[in-house]
């Protein structure tokens, strides 16, 4: 029987909390601004998109600590035991000296109206102690989740190009020891349980911990990394409870690589994932930095992305197409099946009550195979795709053997384009194979319009994707390139 | 930058005075998070909380409400409604009695405020709003603009004409002729802090509140005409604010209003924050237009005749729409002359929410017509737009006369645009664009320069004033109060860049606090660029008179000439002797010299006849140019900006390092409103781009790649302005329709240039795609 204790307990800058009165709903800006009235942290859209209420959140991992950048708006607090969060109000030296990240946006004119800014300063923050070096483009990468309306944002990515000071010697660094002692001392390897009124908070203590506290709530909300959830929170104003909370499990956490491929716990973050995709799919390299902003990708998991559903997802048809499959457990009892059969319907997956995605296996192309992954939004980063799309050829000589063609944006759930897969099978891999398959899109989809894009507009692109995924196999150059100075 | 400046103020002595890159004031406190903002004051133990509650119908009668379960809800305190106002349930800023605080009896946009709800909670206040039974009974309705025309929907104020020359003779005779027509998209402002109030009951009549506005006196008035007392019972103040850009002139009387009834009503502290999907949906944005332009040129691309209609969705009243309106006339010139012309608005009534002010205030929304005037002609003639534009720029002393009859004296555009051409090397550049899409391929540029001129007052000229308030006290320090609003764009630094420099002491001698009305009254809203302008004159105005008392009390007292008391850095020179600033207070101080002064200004020389199209609404004019290179991916629509030059004119600046962040910060704000920022109506009527998950802005990777931004620093304001510089808030607004003429050409290429793409705006991928698909691009 697994240690039950009643609170969570958490670092807040310098400070211990132990709080026993949490609820389910409760997050982290909140808790700033309006519990310990540190109001440097500001909220600008209360949905994870602004990147105004950026705080950093320490977690131990292995024998070091990990600072990720966060949206403190979407960021939950039963999601906060045993970390130590660190706001702006934390960076300024003993005699209120600005910190070097301060001092650069300062002597850049990094802030006009500076309401945003305190983000900005954690985001760059966040980097510099990864990156004290940072070249433009990782700066931009780094800053995809943080709107400023006022300067234009050259001046920002001037300030944040010349940062001076030492990581290593930086205050986080220098409280390191100390912090992870701390840390330790709170571990004592028990799950969390709040209740306040019928609100309930469980914070598993392991793997199998969470499969028995699902199976005796089949009902409960599980969060993982909030960044939808959070916003049926602060938008819809909907109950969770009761919610379980498991991003911090690292049983889910693992990533393994054989030469078969990759088998990636559903807690792992997108930001995470991030290296070992680089390394082992990188035709997903780019697509993946253009998953939310930088916040999101640290919050946000892949098991989660694909957990919910949505049929605008980023991550399911680039895994579909590589022919990724999920594993669910519910108990002590796994299953295993293709991942484009999981999602059944707009709002319905292959999930039953109780049971939860624990891993998602990604095999490794087939050599020769031709892959690409695209992305199109109305703005090129941090946006929600109007079409997505994950593409995987294998060719026998230059006749085409096998086809996945997976789309996100274009029907009620990621989808594969049937129609479109079948008049390439067996037919040489050339312009007018492609015309072919490009015309079959029209019986596979029948997408809908909204905000982000019209059917008509959807349907096009889905169609020219295909072809830039052609030509690109042919060598033509079909890629829009950003070259900053 | 500004090096030479620099060193030359070095040598005067004093830190932080006229034409230096100083820091912005609060900039410190920006980076610590210590920058208080209206959500960031501490809240007095019972504080109450405030919520809207929002109608979802675009036009319906209101037949019932019932608060039942909103009053039983947790924490609810009371709910107001239109029946609850003591004054008048009225806000209009433009006394048409249209603007309802509360909707009475029907709603006419989707989002409209009907009542609110007061709970001990903001969530609670929030919660509880979502509970009223609203039963309604819909009413026909129109959202778009074209259908409003279309729909003899009405206008929502009177229209504006004018007129110069025989139009029809000149279009006749024109030996070549166009029309087209252009949809411009409206814009959400989009200020990281959205719109807040916090009111504080007090004794008798009086209430402060300290809100998030751009126009202080106006949100004093509003709330005394709702209270239904005089406007010395009412205090507003605002420090600063999280980013305003015309959003927070009128749109903060909602929530001023609302939070100093409730305060008044419970006698308690009240605070209003709407979330920002509410903040988006519940208050006004940029105008969007529909313009319509015929033109007669000649073989070389000059202008004859211009004859343009100008049809604005305005919303369910008039807010700002008449000037906003009048202001897109205005520049449809923009720095090329029109020796015939007619130009009309039609401010057209819709039921969506009221549009209001947004940084250049309807020029926009004219000049881009001009700018697409000059593409259209020179794709029709098979020209470089440039040569276009250069043949129809205003003249010196001939070819000078806007279609306002005020005459163009102060042109530099030619100046600038040369210079641009040389700096951003057009034409080598333009050239390799022209070879690249020769190619073929997937990928195509475009390359584009456009012109900016703009007109610099309000063109209701009783706004063009101001006052200030200068306090020395009796230790030398300085304090500044003035009109004006901080709301990012340095104005707090500015103004008292100008009084450390009268006084010749260093800048941080002078504390500069929160604009309220308690100090200075009856100001302008800080908007129409004027801010420096008109407050930066003022305060000088205020600390010339302290310092005109301090001559003449020290040639007095130490008999010399008033020419030999000379102020010089943090000190003061009385013929042989110099005293320190400070010690010289003290002693003017026990000689009883007041040291405190009013400063007052109003801009010369400006009229403006509405009703005959004529005058001097513009007291000058600031100029910009900027040349854009894009790349555009044929297949989708997308596209990312290569690099973007830009030279833009503020006279000689006070503050190089803030006017280049105007300039940059403007550049890539215009550039969202030209491509990514997308507002969508939905069949309902409802905004469906309502928060930064569906509404998109710019983000750092969408800045131009290569962007080098230059200030004309030759430029010398002709009018005597405060230290000869010019504004500079909204001008760079418009430099990046360059983006979307390059855009234009990069699609242009797919049918070899002989087409003007008529591309509207905002250019959004599905856009781009479209027209390229309609010029026929790639098959099918």
């Amino acid at each position: 029987m697994t240690a039950v204790r009643n609170e969570i307990r958490f670092l807040l800058n310098d400070r211990e909390e132990r709080l026993s009165a949490i609820r389910s709903s409760d997050n982290l800006l909140d808790h700033l601004r309006l519990s310990r009235r540190l109001r440097g942290t500001k909220e600008g859209c209360a949905e994870g998109d602004c990147g105004a209420c950026t705080v950093l959140v320490g977690r131990r991992v292995g024998e070091g600590l990990v600072y990720e950048p966060v949206n403190a708006c979407i960021r939950l607090m039963g999601s906060l035991d045993l970390t130590h969060v660190v706001t702006v109000e934390h960076l300024a030296g003993a005699n209120g000296e600005l910190h070097p990240v301060q001092q650069a946006l300062v002597d850049h004119h990094g802030s006009q109206c500076g309401f945003c800014t305190p983000g900005f300063v954690m985001s760059l923050y966040g980097l510099w102690m990864r990156n004290s070096r940072p070249s433009v483009a990782e700066i931009e990468e780094a800053l995809q989740g943080n709107l400023c309306r006022c300067t234009g944002y050259q001046p920002i990515i001037e300030a944040a190009r010349s940062i001076e000071g030492s990581p290593a010697e930086d205050k986080l660094a220098a409280e390191r020891a100390d912090v992870l002692a701390r840390l330790a001392a709170m571990d004592d390897g028990a799950r969390v349980e709040i209740r306040t009124g019928e609100d309930e908070v469980i914070v598993p203590a392991s793997v199998d911990d969470l499969a028995e506290v699902l199976a005796s709530r089949p009902k409960a909300t599980v969060v993982a990394g909030s960044t939808d959830v959070g916003l049926w929170i602060t938008k819809l104003m909907r109950n969770i409870s009761p919610a379980v909370f498991i991003a911090h499990l690292s049983g889910l956490k693992g990533v393994e690589v054989t030469p078969e491929g990759v088998t990636i716990g559903a807690g792992v973050s997108y930001d995470e994932f991030q290296s070992v995709l680089d390394a082992e799919f990188p035709h997903l390299s780019e697509y993946w930095r253009r998953i939310g902003g930088w916040q999101v990708r640290a919050m946000g998991t892949v098991g989660g992305n694909v957990a919910n559903g949505s049929p605008i997802g980023d991550t399911p048809p680039a895994l579909i197409a590589l022919g990724a499959t999920v594993t669910l457990r519910k108990g002590a009892e796994r299953r295993t099946l293709p991942l484009e059969a999981y999602f059944i319907a707009y709002g319905k997956q292959d999930r039953e009550p109780g049971e939860f995605v624990e891993a998602l296996h990604v095999p490794k192309p087939a050599a020769g195979s031709l892959d690409a992954a695209y992305k199109v939004s109305k703005r090129r980063e941090e946006d929600i795709s109007a079409v997505a799309c994950g593409f995987h050829v294998e060719l026998d000589g230059n006749r085409v053997k096998v086809a996945r063609l997976a789309y996100g944006g274009m029907a009620a759930t990621p989808k594969r384009a049937a129609a479109a897969e079948a008049a390439l099978i067996g037919r040489p891999w050339a312009l007018d194979t492609v015309a072919a398959a490009e015309a079959a899109i029209v019986q596979d989809f029948q997408p809908l319009s909204d905000w982000r894009a019209s059917a008509g507009y959807r349907a096009r692109v889905a169609a020219n994707l295909l072809r830039r995924f052609y030509l690109e196999t042919a060598g033509e150059t079909v890629r829009l390139v950003r070259e900053t100075a | 930058m500004n090096k030479q400046m620099d060193n030359v103020a070095a040598d005067a002595g004093i830190r932080g005075g006229v034409h230096l890159s100083q820091r912005h004031d609060s900039a410190h406190k920006h980076v610590t998070g210590l920058a208080e903002y209206t959500d960031d004051i501490p809240e007095p133990a019972g504080t109450l909380h405030a919520y809207l509650g929002l109608s979802d119908r675009a036009h319906a009668e209101i037949v019932s409400i019932d608060f039942d379960a909103v009053r039983a809800a947790p924490g609810v305190v009371g709910v107001l409604t239109a029946a609850d106002v003591p004054g008048s349930n009225d806000i209009s800023p433009v006394g048409k009695h249209d603007d309802p605080l509360f909707a009475e009896g029907k709603v006419e946009f989707h989002g409209q405020q009907m009542f609110a709800v007061i709970a001990e909670t903001r969530d609670q206040a929030r919660r509880a709003a979502k509970l009223a039974k609203v039963e309604y009974r819909d009413l026909p309705f129109v959202t778009d603009v074209a259908e409003a025309v279309s729909a003899d929907y009405p206008y929502v104020t009177d229209p504006l004409k004018l007129e110069r020359g025989e139009v029809e003779p000149a279009m006749a005779a024109a030996p070549r002729r166009l029309k087209g027509a252009m949809r411009v998209g409206g814009q959400d402002h989009f200020y990281l802090e959205g719109h807040i109030a916090f009111a504080f009951p007090g004794e008798d009549d009086e209430v402060t509140v300290y809100s998030s506005t751009q126009h202080p006196s106006e949100v004093q008035h509003m709330v005394a005409h709702v209270l239904g007392v005089p406007s010395n019972a009412v205090t507003i103040i605002v420090r600063r604010m999280g980013g305003g850009f015309g959003g927070k002139e009128t749109q903060p009387n909602i929530f001023a209003s609302i939070t100093a009834l409730a305060a008044k009503k419970y006698h308690r502290a009240v605070k209003l924050r709407p979330d920002r999907d509410d903040d988006m949906v519940a208050t006004g944005k940029r105008h969007d237009f529909l313009n319509e332009y015929e033109v007669g040129f000649d073989e070389d691309g000059r202008v004859l005749a211009v004859d343009g209609v100008f049809a604005a969705r305005c919303g369910f009243s008039a807010d700002l729409s008449g000037a906003v309106t009048d202001r897109a006339l205005f520049h449809a010139d923009n720095s090329y002359y029109y020796p015939a012309v007619r130009l009309v608005s039609r401010p057209m009534k819709t039921n969506t929410v009221s549009n209001t002010a947004f940084r250049g205030f309807g020029g926009p929304q004219g000049l881009i017509i001009a700018e697409r005037i000059m593409e259209e002609i020179a794709y029709a003639l098979g020209k470089d737009p440039l040569e276009v534009r250069r043949v129809n720029f205003y003249g010196d002393g001939e070819r000078n006369v806007t279609p306002y009859h005020q005459t163009v004296t102060d042109c530099i555009i030619e100046r600038v645009v040369d210079e641009l051409v040389e700096s951003a090397d057009y034409q080598a550049r333009r050239q390799a664009v022209l070879d690249w899409n020769a190619k073929g391929g997937v990928i195509r540029k475009g390359i584009a320069i456009s012109t900016v001129k703009f007109g610099i007052s309000f063109t209701a000229t009783w706004y063009n004033q101001a006052g200030a308030l200068v306090h020395v006290y009796s230790d030398g320090s300085v304090h500044l109060n003035h009109g004006g609003t901080e709301m990012g764009q340095g104005l707090f630094t500015k103004v008292a860049q100008v009084v450390a420099d009268v006084f010749q002491i260093d800048l941080d001698r002078v504390k500069i606090t929160a604009t309220t009305t308690a100090k200075v009254p009856n100001t302008s809203a800080t908007a129409a660029s004027s801010g420096s302008d008109l407050n930066g004159m003022a305060a000088e105005n205020a600390a010339q008179q302290i310092k005109d008392r301090l001559i003449d009390f020290a040639a007095e007292k130490y008999s010399v000439d008033r020419e030999q008391v000379v102020f010089q850095p943090n000190a003061v020179l009385i013929g042989n002797r110099r005293v320190s600033f400070d010690d010289f207070i003290k002693e003017a101080y026990i000689a009883r010299v007041h040291l405190s002064a009013a400063g007052f200004y109003k801009t010369p020389d400006i009229h403006w006849d509405r009703a005959a199209g004529k005058g001097r609404p513009f007291y000058y004019f600031a100029y910009g140019a900027a040349c854009s290179e894009v790349s555009v991916d044929t297949l989708t629509g997308e596209y990312v900006v290569d690099r973007a030059d830009v030279l833009h004119d503020v006279g000689r600046s006070l503050n190089p390092a803030v006017d280049k962040g105007q300039v940059e910060g403007a550049f890539v704000q215009g550039m969202g409103w030209l491509t990514t920022e997308e507002l969508w109506w939905d069949d309902k009527g409802r905004l469906r781009t309502h928060a930064p998950s569906t509404y998109k802005i710019p983000l750092a990777g969408d800045r131009p790649a290569i962007f080098n931004v230059k200030l004309a620093e030759w430029s010398v304001n002709k009018e005597p302005t405060i230290r000869r510089s010019k504004a500079v808030g909204e001008p760079p607004f418009m430099l990046p329709i360059s983006v979307l003429e390059a855009l234009s050409m990069a699609v242009a290429s797919v049918a070899d240039y002989r087409e003007c793409p008529r591309l509207d705006a905002p250019a959004t991928p599905e856009r781009v795609l479209k027209a390229i698909d309609r010029l026929g691009g790639r098959e099918a």
